[in-house]
């Protein structure tokens, strides 16, 4: 088994197991981000390049370094490799670069966004981000759209991860959205309108890293953070029957995979991936449908649960970029001081 | 040809073309022919693909409607929206633009009274820009249809107006089809 | 000057494979049919060619690579995607003398033991394609390709595809991709297409000039052939020749001819047109680092600058460039640096695929800020900015258009920098306002 050293520390691994697979072995801070990769979907991962790591021996065999960083979750390791993550401070800042160009287009509506408080690109910029935008422009937007009775896409705050047109691929007989137009302008769409409705279709919504998919039957109901998780299950046709039910009193209010440390769903004894079908996940909303096993293990990194910005810091940041907008041509109708476009 | 028929069909030529081509990739690869086809519709149904022109390519190549949509509105040559029978393409990158190009676009603006992306209200011209098409060496250039135009100078681009005016009466398919025709020539 | 792929290009009727025939066509393929595959693999390694495409990589070298496991067909696709600003080589080559590729193709297929090759030609060059489709056509009906060809016992089927308007699709992966039938986004390496290539098969994808190159190699020998260049630059290269110069076009020059020459010439460029001053070349396709006069005519130390890989990358991109694809795009004195910057990044805006983060959004970026340039909206700290987003673009895309989009900025910036501050510090007093006069709408007086 090859053995591989991150941040100093070294692991053995299984033959072909990816750099951040090794690393979420290891566990601890030295995990890169992955906000497109997405273990029990195949073929994702390595587009939206947060996991990038520095290789700086390739292999016993080969120790040259390896000449640009490389996405860990796509990059597989060998034995003697020798990988620097939150070792390399220019690692960190190239990381940081990348979250800038995750967010010059996010609206960043948190505020009004269902997702917030589980979204995986606050965690990355609380986490690896600046607190100051340089981008000055008007952010680009999309008009809102259902997709089906149960989801709604909001093209805006997608970062484009892809894992959603693999949901379709990978566990729906037939593929009725995907990724249109090119470059900056590419968008996910159906391109006409078309419901998305098959009985798998909703764990789109639980892949979706930000708050592009969301479930209609959820939305602007309550914040995360005033629903209480529970693993649950029912006995199910279609699924395994076993999910997390997301409850405000006694009064379920959605109903989700259950995920991982990782936010990735979890997996059966068998290693199958836990997802649950729509019957699940929209139309069995009362409690006593669900026999409940017990409170969820929620992961305490996101930015919601860590609530303890750097104030100073904060307030600092604020008022430079106030002094740099002060004079300018900037319109707080269209620009990024204005988070209401949506 | 009427693109907004709900069922089109290829022309037997077409067909034919189109049968030729799916050949030429292996076995259960048939998608592979997805461009050469594209370009067969587009030339078949007036220059542009329709929702239901791009459904039917997806029958014939047995691939999801999906997937055409996803690879027709990835490559530029394809019009997703109708366009005028002659569809002018200058060039607008780099070299052709050093010498100019900016000049002849705003000069066609001028002349069709359209801005760019646009179509002349007698249905007659698009103006697009595209970007470089390997002819810098004969800059600024455009293309019209498959015809490379180059060398361009405002009295061109004038007579150029002027002699397409004077074939407005002939049929749609006279300016677009030529891809068949040249094909028909190909055994293999 | 020795011309190995033009020599006879100006033959008339030379696209038919009679006159090509007439004039020596179709040797390479006699000679390679009674060579052993790997023989062949042998003379393209000795010969030092590199890909024609710009990355430089040796021909010889990435053919070894191609995986040969047993019942699996193997494939070779000339990459005929000529999209790079600046560069027109290939598409001369194919439509002048078709026969050249085609020779290459059958040549450099049995030496890789394909027996399906496809060119991949852009969807936009729909005329060359015809002119391709006919050349094919002709030398099947000859017996050069088909079944048993030359009764060598080699099959062989050679097609034309068509793209359907994508940069990107000249990157091979992404080619590979669009030949699939797919959107032209390329894809994560490894595995590289020498294992695992088009349909999941074994595939090399070449360049159209390295193909034909492969035509003099075969007759004459690799060593024949590493005799004509300057050290690691063997051969001949196309270079596409335009911008501010009296001839443009495509000329074929032996590689270590000195860059002064060349633009001076008459043989070749003929000199800056107009009578004006030479301000900056880009010397290989809009990706590579633009540099000022100086610097391209002499290096940093002060020796003269030539046309060959090494040379023009001395000094690294500090103060040198590269090859590239041979697009060689000049400039008078009276271009602005920052605007022609502006149309490269539009084009690399334009033109990427929205794959990774880096490329999607940076490119726009850069695009949005050179736009203020050219309005009076930048500032100083704006050239920081610029170059502060080329770098985090540049190494951390998954393809190499990340890179493609930051060396221009990067350049610009590193060699003109006065010319930002000029375009910040006196906006009303550029000389050419035309470009403000059209974003806004409104006609020059």
């Amino acid at each position: 088994m090859p053995k591989v050293t991150i941040d100093n520390q070294t692991i053995e691994v299984p033959e072909g197991t990816t750099i951040l697979n090794a690393a979420r072995m290891m566990g601890g801070p030295s995990v890169p981000p992955a906000m497109c990769y997405y273990s029990s979907l195949k073929t994702s991962g390595g587009y939206c390049r947060t996991c990038i790591v520095k290789v700086t021996k390739g292999s016993e065999k080969d120790p040259r370094p390896m000449p640009k960083p490389v996405a860990s979750c796509r990059t597989s390791v060998m034995d003697g490799m020798v990988v620097e993550n939150i070792t390399s401070p220019d690692l960190l800042e190239a990381r940081a670069g990348v979250v800038e160009f995750l967010l010059i287009n996010h609206p960043l509506d948190c505020p009004i966004c269902d997702q917030a408080g589980e979204c995986h690109l606050q965690d990355l910029g609380y986490e690896n981000g600046k607190a100051l935008t340089r981008y000055k422009f008007r952010r680009r937007t999309f008009e809102k759209i259902d997709i089906g009775p149960y989801i709604k896409l909001h093209m805006t705050r997608c970062i484009l991860c892809y894992r959603c047109v693999k949901v379709a691929e990978q566990l729906c007989p037939g593929r009725v959205h995907g990724v249109i137009n090119r470059g900056d302008v590419a968008e996910i769409s159906t391109y006409i309108t078309e419901a998305i409705d098959n009985e798998f279709s909703g764990n789109m919504i639980d892949v979706c890293p930000v708050g592009a998919l969301t479930d209609r039957t959820f939305r602007f109901k309550s914040r995360v953070w005033f629903t209480k998780p529970m693993d649950a299950h029912r006995k199910c046709k279609t699924c395994a029957g076993k999910a997390r039910i997301w409850l405000k009193g006694s009064e379920v209010l959605r109903v989700t995979v259950r995920k991982d440390e990782w936010g990735e769903v979890q997996r059966d004894s068998e290693g199958g991936p836990l997802w649950i079908c729509n019957e699940c996940r929209f139309h069995t909303k009362k409690a006593s449908d669900w026999i409940i096993e017990g409170p969820s293990e929620i992961s305490r990194h996101s930015v919601i649960s860590a609530n303890h910005y750097d104030l100073a810091t904060l307030k600092l940041d604020v008022a430079k970029q106030r002094k740099k907008l002060e004079g300018k041509k900037v319109l707080l109708g269209e620009g990024p001081l204005n988070p209401n476009n949506v | 040809m009427n693109n907004n028929n709900p069922k089109p069909e290829f022309s037997p030529e077409a067909k034919t073309l189109v049968e030729k081509l799916m050949r030429r990739y292996p076995e259960g690869k048939q998608k592979s022919a997805i461009l050469p086809v594209l370009h067969i519709a587009q030339a078949e149904f007036g220059g542009w693909l329709s929702v239901p022109v791009m459904d039917m390519v997806a029958e014939v190549l047995k691939i999801q409607s999906i997937e055409v949509y996803e690879v027709a509105s990835f490559y530029s040559m394809f019009n997703l929206k109708p366009v005028g029978k002659c569809v002018i393409e200058v060039c607008r990158t780099g070299p052709c633009w050093l010498l100019g190009a900016e000049d002849i676009v705003a000069h066609f603006e001028k002349k069709l009274g359209i801005k760019v992306g646009e179509t002349t209200s007698d249905g007659m011209f698009t103006l697009k820009t595209v970007e470089c098409l390997a002819s810098c060496g004969t800059a600024p250039m455009m293309q019209v249809g498959e015809d490379y135009v180059e060398n361009l100078t405002l009295d061109k681009v004038d007579s150029f107006i002027s002699d397409c005016r004077s074939k407005i009466s002939e049929p749609v398919s006279h300016w677009n089809r030529k891809y068949i025709r040249e094909h028909e020539k190909i055994k293999q | 000057m020795k011309r190995l792929l033009f020599e006879h290009i100006n033959v008339p009727g030379i696209q038919s494979l009679e006159t090509y025939k007439a004039h020596g066509g179709y040797r390479a393929l006699t000679k390679a049919l009674s060579m052993k595959p790997e023989d062949i693999v042998e003379e393209v390694k000795k010969s030092g060619l590199r890909g024609r495409g710009g990355a430089g990589f040796p021909t010889g070298m990435k053919w070894s690579f191609i995986a040969k496991p047993p019942g699996v067909p193997r494939h070779l696709v000339c990459n005929a995607d000529e999209s790079e600003p600046g560069t027109f080589k290939d598409r001369y080559l194919m439509e002048r003398i078709p026969h050249l590729l085609i020779e290459g193709m059958i040549c450099s297929s049995f030496a890789l033991g394909a027996h399906v090759s496809y060119i991949y030609i852009r969807g936009e060059m729909m005329y060359v394609y015809h002119i391709l489709e006919a050349a094919i056509q002709e030398a099947y009906d000859a017996g050069y390709l088909g079944k048993n060809i030359l009764n060598s016992g080699y099959d062989l089927d050679l097609y034309v595809h068509c793209g359907g308007g994508a940069y990107i699709c000249g990157e091979e992966t992404a080619l590979i991709e669009s030949l699939e039938g797919k959107r032209g986004n390329p894809r994560i390496k490894p595995p590289f297409p020498a294992v695992s290539g088009v349909w999941g098969r074994p595939t090399v994808v070449n360049n159209v000039e390295t193909i034909a190159a492969v035509v003099p190699i075969v007759n004459d020998g690799g060593d024949a052939y590493a005799k004509v260049g300057i050290g690691k630059s063997t051969g001949t290269k196309l270079i596409s020749a335009c911008g501010h110069i009296n001839k443009p076009g495509v000329y074929e020059i032996e590689l270590g001819l000195p860059v002064e020459e060349f633009i001076y010439s008459d043989t070749y460029c003929g000199g800056i047109k107009n009578g004006k001053k030479l301000k900056a070349v880009v010397a290989g396709g809009s990706s590579v680092p633009v540099l000022p006069a100086h610097l391209i005519l002499k290096t940093a130390a002060g020796e003269p600058r030539l046309m060959s890989y090494e040379s023009l990358a001395e000094g690294g991109f500090q103060s040198g460039t590269m090859l590239g694809s041979g697009g060689f795009i000049v400039m008078d004195e009276d271009t602005s640096i920052v605007k022609n910057l502006w149309n490269f990044t539009r084009f690399y805006h334009h033109e990427s695929c929205g794959q990774c983060s880096p490329c999607r959004e940076g490119t726009g970026w850069m695009e949005k800020i050179l736009h203020d340039f050219l309005d009076g909206h930048a500032d100083l700290e704006d050239i920081d900015l610029l170059f502060d987003i080329q770098q985090k673009i540049d190494g951390k895309t998954i393809c190499p258009l990340g890179d493609a989009a930051a060396w221009p900025v990067a350049s610009a910036i590193r060699h003109f920098r006065s010319e930002f501050e000029e375009y910040v510090k006196n906006p009303s007093g550029i000389k050419d306002v035309k470009h403000y006069y059209r974003i806004h709408n409104m006609q020059p007086a």
